[in-house]
C-alpha cells in the first residue's frame, strides 16, 4: 500500500490547504466556524455533509471566490485566489446547453489555454515538439487517461451528463495542477462509473502528487482510497480518517443528535439518524444555502 | 437614390452567363466596386463577432444594438453630424449599457433579457423624442431601414476598413478568454479570466459590428450578416477554427451573390444579401435534421443504465 504521505513530505513543505479556526458568512448567516484543515501534497480528502451544510462554499472559500469571516487560510503557499493557476477546479453540476456547438476535446483544450490572451498562431507547425504538438499531444492524454476519447471529438451539448462530467474532469487536469477541487464530480455517474472515477481520482492523486479536495455526498465510493475526510455538520467541521470521523460517537457530537454508524459486510458504511431528510427538506425551501444550524437544540 | 434608379443610369445591365464577362462589367462600375469592398468587410466582421454572439445566446443582444441606429441617426440629424457617427456612437453606449446592466452571475436568462428589452425600449423612445425634436423628416428612412449599398463613398469604405481592422484585431486578442467565459464562465473565472469584463467589451466590439453592418444592410436586415452566418456554420461544425472560416466564407459568398444579383436585377439588394442568407441556414437546417434522422434510426435503442445496483 502506498506509504503514509506526511512521512515522505518535506518538514518544510507547505501544505496545499491550511484552514486555521476558518469561518464563512453568506447573506449575515454563519455557513461554519472553527473549520481546521490541512490537506499536504498528494494526499486525497474527501468533504463530507449533508446538502446545504456548506461544503461548496469550502471550495469556494479555498478559490478565494469568497471572503473569510475569520479565521486563517493558506492555499499553496499563499492567500486563497492568488495560485488559482497552479488548481483544477471542477464546479457542481454542470452541464453544456443541449446547443452548445463545441467538441468535447475543445471544453479540455479550454482547460490548457484558454485563459491566455491572444490566438494559437493556425499557420504554425503541428509536428511533434512544438508547441501546437505539444498541447494536442497532453490533451490526447488527459481524454484518454479518463476514458473519453470515445465521444471526445463529438459536440459537448450532446453527450450524457456522466460523459460532460469526465470531459471536465479532464479539463481540470490537463494542466497537471498541484491541488485538484472536485465539487460532487461523482453526482451525475451511475454507481459503477462512480467507482471507476474515484478509481480515477486516487491514480491522479497519487501518480501526479496531486492534492485532492473532493465533495461528495456519499463517501462509499470513495472508501478505499480516501486519506482523509473533512465533515461538515452543525456549523461545524471534524477532520481526520475515515475511522476516526465516521463513527456514531463523532458524528453525534457534531450533529448534536443521536447518530449512527452502521458497516456493512463489504465495508459500505450507513449513517442512520442523521438529519439529512428532514432538515434538508425543509430547508431547500426557506434558504438554499443556509447550513443547519443548530437543529438538536 | 434606389437600387433601381441607379441600375436605369447605368448601361442596361443584362446577364450574358459568361461568367468573366459579368464580373468584370459589374468590376468597370466604382459604386460597385465600393459596394463589394465594403460589403465583404462587413461580412468578415460582422461573422466573426456573430459567431460569438451566437455561442453566447447573446442574439437579443445583437437585435437590440441594430435597433439603436434609430436614436443615433435622429440624434445624429439632430446636432448636424452625420448619421455614421450617431450609429456608431449610439451602438457603442448602447454595448455598454447592456453589458453593465444584463451581465454579471446570478441573472438568470429571464432578468438579462428582461435588461435588454427594457434598454431597446428606451432607445427606441429617445429616437422617437430626437426625431421630434429636430422637427423634419429623417432623410433617406429606406436607407436606415434597409441599407444602402450603391453610393458608398471611398472614405465610408476606408472608414468600415478601420473599424473591421480594430474589431477584428480585438477579437484575436481576446478570442480565447472570451471562448472560455462564453461557455464556461465558473471555471474561467477561478483561472483569472475576467469574464464580466469580457462580456462588457465584447458587447461593445459587438456594437462596433452592428454600427457597420447597419450601413450596408439597414437597420432591419442586420442579422443577414450578423446571425444566419454564424448559425449555419455552428450547425455544419462543432470544431471552432473551422466554423468561424465557414462563417467568414458564408458571409463573403452572401455578399458577393446577393450584390451580383442585384447588379442584374430590378429588385433591392438586400431583399437578395437576406434571402440568400436564408436559404443556406434553412439548407443547412435541413441537412442537419435530415442526417440526424438517418442516424437515429440506425441507432440500437440504447440499455437502460443500471440505477443503485452494483454490477
Amino acid at each position: 500500500m502506498a506509504a503514509n504521505p506526511s512521512s515522505l513530505a518535506n518538514p518544510s513543505s507547505i501544505p496545499a490547504v491550511k484552514l486555521r479556526g476558518a469561518a464563512v458568512r453568506l447573506g449575515g448567516k454563519t455557513i461554519w466556524s472553527g473549520v481546521d484543515v490541512a490537506v499536504r501534497n498528494s494526499e486525497f480528502v474527501a468533504v463530507l455533509g449533508a446538502n446545504g451544510s456548506g461544503k461548496s462554499t469550502l471550495l469556494k472559500m479555498v478559490l478565494g471566490a469568497l471572503p473569510l469571516a475569520a479565521g486563517e487560510v493558506s492555499v499553496l503557499g499563499g492567500p486563497a485566489g492568488r495560485e488559482n493557476a497552479e488548481i483544477g477546479y471542477l464546479p457542481q453540476r454542470r452541464s453544456f446547453d443541449s446547443g452548445t456547438r463545441l467538441r468535447g476535446s475543445d471544453v479540455v483544450r479550454l482547460g490548457l489555454d484558454g485563459d491566455r490572451w491572444g490566438l494559437p498562431l493556425p499557420f504554425s507547425s503541428a509536428g511533434p515538439g512544438s508547441r501546437r504538438g505539444w498541447a494536442r499531444q497532453r490533451i490526447e492524454e488527459v481524454i484518454e487517461l479518463v476514458g473519453a476519447r470515445e465521444y471526445a471529438d463529438r459536440p459537448i451539448g450532446e453527450l450524457s451528463g456522466g460523459e460532460q462530467q469526465r470531459l471536465l474532469i479532464a479539463q481540470a487536469l490537463v494542466r497537471r495542477p498541484k491541488l485538484l477541487l472536485l465539487d460532487e464530480p461523482l453526482d451525475s455517474l451511475d454507481l459503477p462509473n462512480q467507482a471507476v472515477v474515484a478509481a480515477l481520482v486516487h491514480e491522479i492523486c497519487k501518480g501526479e502528487g496531486v492534492a485532492v479536495l473532493l465533495v461528495a455526498h456519499d463517501v462509499n465510493p470513495l472508501l478505499p482510497y480516501l486519506d482523509r475526510v473533512v465533515y461538515l455538520a452543525g456549523g461545524h467541521a471534524v477532520a481526520g480518517t475515515v475511522e476516526e470521523v465516521i463513527t456514531g460517537e463523532t458524528l453525534t457530537g457534531l450533529y448534536g443528535l443521536p447518530v449512527e454508524v452502521l458497516k456493512a459486510s463489504d465495508g459500505r458504511l450507513v449513517v442512520v439518524g442523521q438529519p439529512e431528510a428532514p432538515a434538508h427538506h425543509h430547508d431547500r425551501h426557506s434558504h438554499d444555502h443556509g447550513g443547519h444550524g443548530d437543529h438538536g437544540h | 437614390m434606389t437600387t433601381a434608379g441607379m441600375v436605369i443610369m447605368g448601361t442596361d445591365p443584362h446577364l450574358t452567363w459568361n461568367i468573366a464577362h459579368d464580373f468584370s462589367e459589374v468590376l468597370e462600375y466604382h459604386f460597385m466596386v465600393n459596394a463589394l469592398l465594403a460589403g465583404s468587410v462587413v461580412a468578415v466582421m460582422a461573422g466573426l463577432l456573430g459567431w460569438f454572439m451566437v455561442l453566447r445566446r447573446e442574439t437579443f443582444a445583437g437585435h437590440t444594438l441594430s435597433m439603436m441606429a434609430f436614436p443615433g441617426a435622429a440624434g445624429a440629424a439632430l446636432i448636424g453630424v452625420s448619421a455614421t457617427w450617431g450609429y456608431f456612437g449610439f451602438c457603442v453606449a448602447g454595448g455598454l449599457v447592456i453589458g453593465q446592466f444584463s451581465g454579471g452571475r446570478g441573472r438568470s436568462w429571464s432578468e438579462q433579457s428582461a435588461v435588454i428589452g427594457s434598454v431597446q425600449a428606451l432607445a427606441l423612445g429617445l429616437g422617437f423624442l430626437f426625431v421630434s425634436l429636430y422637427g423634419g423628416v429623417l432623410g433617406d428612412l429606406d436607407n436606415l431601414l434597409f441599407g444602402t449599398f450603391i453610393g458608398i463613398s471611398n472614405e465610408q469604405v476606408l472608414l468600415l476598413t478601420g473599424v473591421a481592422v480594430v474589431a477584428v484585431a480585438a477579437l484575436a486578442v481576446l478570442g480565447r478568454p472570451l471562448l472560455f467565459a462564453s461557455v464556461d464562465a465558473d471555471v474561467a473565472s477561478a483561472k483569472g479570466v475576467p469574464a464580466r469584463a469580457l462580456g462588457v467589451v465584447f458587447l461593445v466590439l459587438l456594437g462596433l459590428a452592428v454600427a457597420a453592418t447597419s450601413q450596408i444592410t439597414g437597420v432591419l436586415l442586420v442579422f443577414a450578416l450578423l446571425l444566419m452566418p454564424a448559425a449555419s456554420a455552428q450547425a455544419i461544425t462543432a470544431r471552432p477554427g473551422l466554423s468561424l472560416a465557414l462563417t467568414v466564407a458564408i458571409g463573403l459568398v452572401v455578399v458577393w451573390l446577393g450584390l451580383g444579383i442585384a447588379y442584374f436585377s430590378i429588385y433591392p439588394a438586400g431583399f437578395f444579401v437576406t434571402s440568400i442568407s436564408f436559404a443556406i441556414y434553412v439548407g443547412v437546417q435541413a441537412t442537419v435534421w435530415a442526417r440526424s434522422r438517418t442516424r437515429k434510426g440506425l441507432q440500437i435503442p440504447e440499455q437502460p443504465r443500471a440505477e443503485g445496483v452494483i454490477a
